[in-house]
Formats: C-alpha cells, structure tokens, sequence
C-alpha cells in the first residue's frame, strides 16, 4: 500500500518532523492532558504549532536535555502526557541516564522526540548527526521505538503514541523526504507494513527472493532497489518496519518460511538498530541469511544528504549492490 | 501552622529516635546501605510525615497528597523507615531492604512500594521532577493545594542537572516547591569542601532569587518553622538549606564521612542502638 503519486512526476516530499508537529497539534485537541516542552529548538523540531495553539501548555526548557527530562517525568507522574523534543544528539544523546531511571524506570508514559537523526542534519556535520538513537533507546526495559518512514507515517504514530501509557520514542528526520503512504494510512498499532511485493511480467518465479526490511526515509531507496532488482531477475519484497520495539516477530517468522535472505536497510549504525533486533531474534527462531545496511562504525561528516548517502552507502544502487553480491 | 510546644518536640524527638532505631536495624540486616545521610535526615523526614506533609499512608494515591520526592535516592533507609513507622506498610517489612524481592530496593523504585512519587539513585533528578509536578499544579489552578518537598543532598548539588533545575526553578517561580537541602559537609570521597567546594551556597542560592532559610536540621521547632516561612512566601520559591550531622545520633558515625555508604556490622549496630536506647531513657548510656 504505496501513495499513488510515489515514483510518478507528482512525487510529494515533506518532512518527517512536519509529520510530529501536525499530529501533536492533534493529540492536543484531543487530548488536554497532552503537553509539550522544548529545548530552546521549537521551530526547528515543529512544536511551533503546538505552542501556538495551546501556549500554557508549552514549556520552554533553555537548552537542559537533562532537567527536561525530570520535568517531563514529574508531569507524567501527575497524569500528563508529555511530549519532550531537542535533535537527538542531544536528547536522548545527553540525557541518556534521565530517560532510563526516571521515565523508563519509573514506567510514565513520557513521548521522547529525537529530531535530525540519521546523517539528515547533513551540514551540520557529524556532532549533530545522531546515528546511535535506535540502539540507546532499544536497549531500556519499557521503551517503545518508533522510526517514522515519512511525512504521514510522523503524523499518525504522534497521534498514536499520545494515547499509550508507555513511554515512547520517536526518531524524526530533517531533510524533505518523498511521502511513502497514502493520507488514508492509519497506523496499524506496529505491525510490519509490506509495501511492495515483486511480480514477474510473464507470471513466472524469479531465480531469487529477497526481503529489504527497512525503517525511517531510507525506506524510498530500498523501494528503489527492489525496482532495480527486478529488472534483473531478483524479486525484492520490500518491507516497512516503522516500530522497532516491541518488534512484530510474528510477522518475521511468517515473512522468512518463504524468503531465505533478509537485508535490513537503516540510517544509523548497523549496532544496536532495526538490522540487530531482526538479527537477534531470526538467528535465535529462525536463522536465515541476513545482511545489514547501515552507517558500519564511522561518525558522520558534513555534506548534503545525497552526498553523505553515496558515502555510507545508503542509496538504492548500494542496495542493489549488496543484494547481487549476497544471491550471487 | 503554629510553632510547635515542648510537649510536641518531645513526641517528634521519640519518634524520630525509634526510626533511627529501624534505620540501624534494616542497615545491619540488609548489610549494605547509607548510615550517614539516613541518621542524619531522621528528624527532618520524622517532621515531615508526623507534622507538615498532607498525607494518607493508608491511601498513598489519594491525588490531594503533598509530593515527598526523595532526590538522593541512596538515603532511602530513612525514607522506608519513616513510611512504615507513618503506617504505609508494616514495620516489620524494613527487614527485607535490598533483599531479593523485597518491596524496599537499595534505592527507591516507583511502582513497586506504594507511596514513593520517583525512582531516585543516580543524582540530580529529584528537583526537575518537583519541578514538572508542580508545574502541572499550576495548569490545575493549585486545586487542590499541594506542596512539592524535594529532598536533596548537598554533594549532590554537584551535577549539572541540579543547576539546570534551579534556573528553571527561577524561571517559572514555583512558591509550592520546597526544597529541602542536606547540608552535612560530606559526600563519598570527603568532606564537600575539599571535593568540590559549594560555598557559599546561601550566596548562590539568593543569587536565583530564591527565598533561602538556613536551619539547624535536628531542631524540630526550626524545621517546622522555616516550613511555614515558605508556605507564606507566595512569590518565589524556598530553599532551606538544613545543617545536620551525618550520622547523627551515633556518636560513632557523627561527622565522619566514612560512614556515607556503609553499613554497621552487628558489633557497631548493638552498640549503636544501645546508644539511641539510652536518649529514650530505658537504659543507661554504656550499660547491656
């Protein structure tokens, strides 16, 4: 289930953190326990609406990654549902051990938001890029994980974590990226979301079958590669992993009794992110061959988002790469 | 609140001379744990659950309750032993701190002992999350009136988080946190001085434009009184910073700050409780 426009001239590009802005305005509305505080980055992480709308219930923090998360654990402790965003470098690069004792531990219902994660901070160069976020926030006991694909997919997983008792943490991206899902995308509470699934012209088998599992914008350039592959004879099954944890394992156990080789694509170090949790659980229930794609133990550097994609390896060709040289 | 009369401050000093009696008890018997900070912050926490705090133990979730936040987390002796001597859970219980199961954590966890507001151990939490409770207050109007008490360490003020707090402390101006300072000069590696200097703190702290009042922590009239000081300042908050005795009560373990993170062996512990016995009266100081 692909937005119609993707992959024609009329392709839409949006921000994934325009996505979070618009659905926690809507949480808002909703819900008039829902607050938000920002760390002195509140047009940049799109609260901006937020704050417009519902001004006593947005906290202004200055830039303390660390007293914003007590903050937002004191409010949840009192019945709140807050929302606490800065770049992820920072929270939850900062206030790694804030999250853990006092939202995690304390099991509140605190919604992290990581914004410029990935190498989309692109010029700021690699201080700002946080590409260790997933494996940070994966790691904690109760933490939910959220990698919004695009635009529609921020919105509605905003939306839908304002309404859950658990913590939560979402990972947005700066740059416009293409809007992946349709606006009549509704959020299937973390199931993984098959995107595009490879058909022979003339009804017949591929000589083989793969699986792309990816998260976060990159999910357009493993679509990408599947197209390429094709073409030559490779049917890629191309799939969206939006949440991490909990990990829709049920569905990996159905999706490798057919496909033999998973490829996991992501922007952000192959330790710790959505490649090691597929691997993790597959190699224990079920080995197959799996390939990870991510940023391999490098920081980040400056340049546009294409570039740094060339770079680390991250664009559809490189995928394709990987997958001729894994079936081959 | 009225000042209290010598006929109270005799019940509060029995009180908080049979917690302190519980705090040895449960270190001896858990055989870790913080002896210093939790003998000398009896009285204090004995002040606050017999006399200031709006409290039910018997309904701990009751919402018009005044927030406890414990932000030293490791001081958690003293906390468990006032809560069960106030009638949240039975005293008997404070025999099974930091043992497998148990309900009272080494420190305190949120969710598994009913009436803990926040999960504390590593330092420099407790105020930001004073902070967020009564900014929500806030939002409901003070409807019902409650107090925020967040109980800090002094080595504590040394990280950072702490003064992120204060500035935003001064930034929203909450009169209805009060926060509570242990000033007993130690922390792990020595006296507070010597580690990391923090005076002057009264300095620093009127320098936020807070309400600061210094007292004697083990007077009982002192605590009660520079509680209501803070109730009555309705225009910025208070800090009160409480000059106490580490170890206070055991003149083995006064003053000296090796005593900050370990616990009594039998031997100190008998010796220890034969010397709080005698303030009680039943026995003679050096006798049994």
């Amino acid at each position: 289930m692909i937005r119609e426009t993707l992959f024609t001239p009329k392709e839409e590009e949006e921000t994934t953190r325009g996505g979070f802005g618009e659905g926690l305005l809507r949480a808002g509305e909703l819900n008039p326990r829902v607050v938000a505080l920002c760390a002195d980055l509140t047009d940049s992480v799109r609260m901006d609406l937020f704050k417009a709308k519902f001004p006593t219930r947005f906290f202004e923090m200055g830039i303390t990654e660390q007293a914003m998360s007590g903050l937002a654990s004191g409010m949840a402790g009192f019945g709140y549902i807050p929302f606490m965003a800065s770049y992820a470098a920072f929270s939850p690069g900062r206030n790694w051990e804030q999250i853990r004792t006092t939202i995690c531990y304390n099991n509140v219902p605190v919604k992290v938001i990581g914004a410029h994660t990935g190498l989309s901070a692109g010029p700021d160069g690699a201080t700002h890029q946080a590409i260790e976020d997933i494996a940070l926030m994966r790691m904690i006991p109760n933490m939910q994980v959220f990698v919004p694909c695009d635009y529609v997919e921020a919105r509605v997983i905003t939306e839908h974590v304002a309404t859950t008792p658990f913590p939560s943490y979402i990972r947005l991206t700066r740059e416009k990226t293409p809007i992946i899902l349709p606006d009549s995308y509704v959020w299937n509470h973390g199931k993984a979301n098959v995107l595009s699934v490879p058909q022979k012209k003339d009804g017949g088998q591929f000589m083989y079958n793969v699986g792309i599992i990816a998260c976060g914008p990159v999910v357009y350039e493993a679509l990408k590669a599947a197209k390429l592959l094709e073409k030559e004879g490779v049917g890629a099954t191309v799939v969206n992993m939006a949440q991490i944890k909990p990990l829709d394992t049920a569905f990996l156990l159905r999706f490798v009794k057919d496909i033999r080789t998973v490829i996991t694509v992501e922007e952000h170090q192959i330790a710790g992110g959505l490649g090691s949790a597929v691997a993790e659980f597959l190699s224990e229930h079920h080995p197959v061959t799996v390939a990870r794609i991510g940023i391999e133990d490098r920081f980040g550097q400056s340049g546009k988002l294409q570039e740094l994609h060339e770079e680390y390896g991250l664009t559809a060709k490189h995928i394709a790469d990987k997958v001729r040289m894994i079936v081959k | 609140m009225h000042s209290l009369t010598d006929v109270e401050v005799q019940a509060l000093t029995l009180r908080a001379e049979d917690i302190r009696e519980s705090v040895i008890k449960m270190l001896v018997e858990a055989g870790s744990g913080h002896t210093a900070g939790s003998l000398g912050m009896a009285d204090i926490f004995t002040a606050l659950y017999f006399r200031i705090i709006n409290h039910n133990p018997r309904h701990p979730e009751w919402v018009q309750r005044d927030r406890v936040i414990l932000s030293n987390g490791h001081i958690a002796p003293i906390l468990y032993a006032t809560m069960a001597h106030a009638g949240y859970f039975s005293i008997s219980e404070l025999k099974t701190l930091r043992k497998f199961g148990s309900r009272l954590q080494g420190h305190p966890h949120k969710g598994t002992l009913p009436g803990i507001e926040t999960s504390s151990g590593p330092l420099g939490s407790g105020l930001s999350q004073a902070i967020g409770m009564a900014l929500m207050d806030r939002l409901e109007n003070h409807r019902p009136e409650r107090y925020f008490y967040c109980c800090m360490g002094d080595g504590e003020i040394n990280e950072g988080q702490v003064w992120e707090s204060f500035l935003l402390l001064n930034k929203y101006k909450l009169s209805k946190v009060i926060s509570i300072i242990d000033r007993n000069t130690i922390q792990i590696d020595g006296y507070t001085e010597d580690v990391l200097p923090l005076e002057s703190l009264k300095d620093k702290l009127e320098s936020f434009n807070f309400h600061v009042v210094e007292i004697d922590g083990h007077n009982f009239k002192d605590i009660v009184q520079a509680v209501g000081m803070a109730k009555s300042t309705l225009d910025r908050p208070t800090v009160i910073i409480a000059h106490t005795i580490p170890g206070k009560g055991v003149t083995a373990f006064e003053g000296d700050y090796r005593w900050h993170g370990k616990a009594p062996s039998i031997e100190e512990g008998k010796s220890a409780l034969k010397e709080l016995r005698s303030l009680r009266g039943k026995v003679k100081y050096g006798e049994l």
